[in-house]
């Protein structure tokens, strides 16, 4: 990797076409591209034209607006918290509403999505890997609409952690393949979507839910969940007629953050951050924050910041979030970081769970603990703020998933 | 001429038994698996079997295209932190007293990407490695892989598979040397849907546009299907039939590696016996 990275152009280049990335084979500078198996290299191309033709197309474009104006009931509220604004004392805040939508969490965005391409391909079967659960949740949900087989991944890990989506899955009629190996949660998860990919891609659709793995993924989840922040910027002019000083989004594999931020990148005046799973603290070695902590290799089919040893071996993550618990991120968001334009920090375990109880009793808002990540850093940032400044925290989802781990992380049982 | 070349070269040569020309029988084993001790004297053995060539697994900690058996291997061999200076190390070993067998090593990426494809293949190719298949890296991004690689004399063993187009053979024409490996069905190591006919065919069509010899791996994983596949490739590929016998015992004392490298010349032996009635 030494060779292809030169750690010393850490400047934003005088003038970025941010709309013109990643290039034709899916590369974001160094990162992303595609490192996948033979096997799959045909379904990848094929998915990478199919798509590129309804980019453009209006007839799909106009059943995604349409599905996601009722379906998912977009667009979703941007929310002055004013309580919240005062407790802080700072910059004033907004909260993006992703909880709102239909099954609690932005993820539905990318399954709506990539749920009609599976339709137009004619597939009959869906597959998915989930760490929280929402993003397994929002796939058995378009599978259950189209009525096409579901089966979800899930690390065995997670499916303890996250058991009331396991169940809201098996509702919606998805098959839930409990992931033994590995450490577990998201990655090994992802890698046993991948092996079912690989034996059945005659007649299987694999929804990704994060902006990870290989071209066209990244770019692809990007675009579907970039509504997040053209309505936000929208909103945003029409309540306050300016644009936002800040964004702040947690980051998993990023598909929440780059759906916020990516509208405003060429906006120079906006700062950005994204906010990793700091678990026990960045210096003690136990979290999940490659960007903060990682160096970059190649996982899941594309280039991107890595938690790895020196053998290139990756290394167990933690986060109290199974969201965030995932030891590799999108590759968009490496190279965002190489250039300087998003600035990316992390959240222990202990702020986000802070933070969760905060919003929740300070604006009735319980939030997802991923998302309560960003609510933990962006009550820092907004301290240091003026009141004159206004900042945006992307609250990916709501909280009702994890009140079985927060109940036990206090001590409580249901 | 390489070892791989000389090798093929040299089983061109013989004939089997209707006639044909002979089929390297390439096993695969997971350095360090199960125990570091019984890699190197496993490799002799399976050459005095009858293999040809050997396939050294590299562990990673997420081999995404492998099934059960060989995930397990991985994570076996990486209880004991195996690396690639480990795999580096026992060729080394090897190479003191077998310097004719090919040895091709199989991993995924980014234990190479971390090291540096320079310094990989500097290495790889001073302790006597030959040929390197790296599931993960298709011809596409390997821009600089693949010149640092022959820079070192090692040969860059890409894959195909069932889903390859003629398109994608071609191309492959222009950057794989060594040998092609054939992925012989859609999926997982260790998968047990081998269909005869169909690789046949498959692998007549990359004969077309590719003139090197044809692997086919995956799938196999007996004497009957080792003779089958080589009735129409050049090399067959074992490798979930004989990692399942590294189960048998944690191989940490020199009986109980007799026992795991007894069950395993044996596999080789039948089907080194089934391949040259052919
Ligand atoms: C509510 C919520 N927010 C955030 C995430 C993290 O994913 P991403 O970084 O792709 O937005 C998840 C993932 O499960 C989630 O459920």
């Amino acid at each position: 990797m030494t060779q292809l990275i030169d750690k010393s152009v850490k400047q934003k280049p005088a003038s970025v076409d941010y709309s013109a990335m990643p290039d034709e084979r899916g590369h974001f500078g160094v990162y992303g591209g595609i490192f996948a198996s033979e096997t799959l290299m045909q379904a990848l191309d094929e998915l990478r034209d199919v798509y590129e033709k309804v980019k453009t197309d209006k007839e799909f474009q106009k059943q995604f607006d349409t599905d996601l104006a009722q379906y998912v009931g977009r667009p979703s509220p941007l929310y002055f918290a004013e309580r919240l604004t005062q407790q802080v004392g700072g910059a004033q805040i907004y909260l993006k509403r992703e909880d709102l939508n239909h099954t609690g969490a932005h993820k539905i965005n990318n399954t709506i999505g990539q749920g009609l391409l599976a339709k137009m391909m004619g597939k009959k079967r869906i597959i998915a890997e989930t760490g929280a659960g929402q993003h397994g949740v929002a796939s058995a949900t378009v599978a259950a609409r189209f009525g096409m087989e579901c089966v979800v991944y899930m690390g065995a890990e997670d499916i303890v952690r996250q058991a009331p989506n396991v169940y809201r899955m098996k509702l919606l009629g998805a098959k839930v393949v409990s992931v033994e190996s590995g450490s577990k949660t998201l990655k090994d998860a992802l890698n046993e979507a991948m092996r079912d990919w690989v034996t059945n891609v005659d007649d299987t659709f694999y929804i990704i839910g994060t902006v990870a793995g290989p071209h066209p993924y990244p770019a692809m989840v990007r675009d579907f969940q970039t509504i997040i922040g053209r309505e936000a910027k929208t909103q945003m002019q029409e309540q306050c007629g300016c644009l936002p000083d800040a964004l702040v989004a947690c980051i998993g594999g990023g598909s929440n953050a780059i759906g916020l931020f990516h509208p405003f990148l060429k906006d120079e005046s906006v700062a950005m951050y994204g906010v990793e799973g700091g678990g026990l603290g960045v210096d003690t070695g136990k979290h999940a924050a490659p960007l903060c902590a990682g160096s970059p290799g190649v996982l899941h089919g594309n280039r991107t910041y890595l938690m790895e040893d020196e053998n290139g071996q990756i290394i167990e993550t933690h986060s109290v979030s199974a969201g965030l618990d995932y030891p590799g991120v999108g590759p968009e968001h490496s190279w965002l970081k190489d250039i300087g334009r998003v600035k990316y920090v992390a959240a222990t375990d202990d702020e986000a769970l802070h933070a969760f109880h905060t919003l929740t009793q300070v604006e009735g808002i319980i939030p997802a603990l991923e998302s309560s990540h960003a609510v933990a850093y962006g009550m820092k940032l907004a301290a240091t703020m003026t009141p004159e400044e206004r900042i945006i925290i992307n609250l990916s989802g709501r909280g009702d998933k994890d009140i079985n781990t927060i109940a036990k992380i206090e001590g409580i049982q249901l | 001429m390489s070892r791989l070349a000389a090798r093929f070269a040299e089983l061109k040569a013989q004939k089997t038994k209707n006639g044909g020309h002979k089929t390297a029988l390439i096993p695969y084993v997971m350095t360090g698996d199960p125990s570091p001790e019984i890699t190197l004297p496993l490799m002799h053995a399976m050459v005095a079997a009858g293999a040809d060539i050997i396939e050294l697994g590299a562990p990673f900690s997420d081999p995404m295209a492998d099934g059960p058996v060989i995930q397990a291997a991985a994570e076996r061999s990486l209880e004991h932190n195996t690396s690639l200076h480990d795999v580096f190390s026992v060729v080394t070993e090897f190479r003191k007293t077998d310097d004719k067998t090919p040895i091709v090593m199989m991993g995924y990426l980014n234990p190479i990407e971390v090291m540096g494809y320079q310094s990989f293949a500097q290495q790889a190719s001073a302790c006597g490695i030959d040929g390197v298949i790296t599931v993960d890296m298709p011809p596409v991004e390997a821009g600089e892989y693949v010149p640092a690689l022959r820079a070192k004399e090692l040969d860059p063993i890409f894959l195909l598979a069932p889903t390859s187009t003629e398109e994608r053979i071609k191309k492959l024409a222009d950057v794989a040397s060594g040998f092609v490996y054939y992925v012989s069905l859609k999926g997982v190591t260790g998968a047990a849907t081998l269909d005869v006919s169909s690789v046949e065919e498959k692998v007549a069509q990359i004969r077309q546009y590719i003139d090197l010899p044809i692997g086919v791996g995956f799938g196999i994983g007996d004497a009957e299907s080792a003779a089958k596949v080589a009735g129409c490739s050049d090399a067959v590929v074992v490798g979930s039939a004989i990692v399942k016998k590294m189960t048998l015992n944690d191989g940490k004392t020199e009986p109980e590696r007799s026992i795991i490298i007894k069950e395993i010349s044996d596999i080789l032996s039948a089907m080194r016996g089934a391949m040259d009635d052919v």
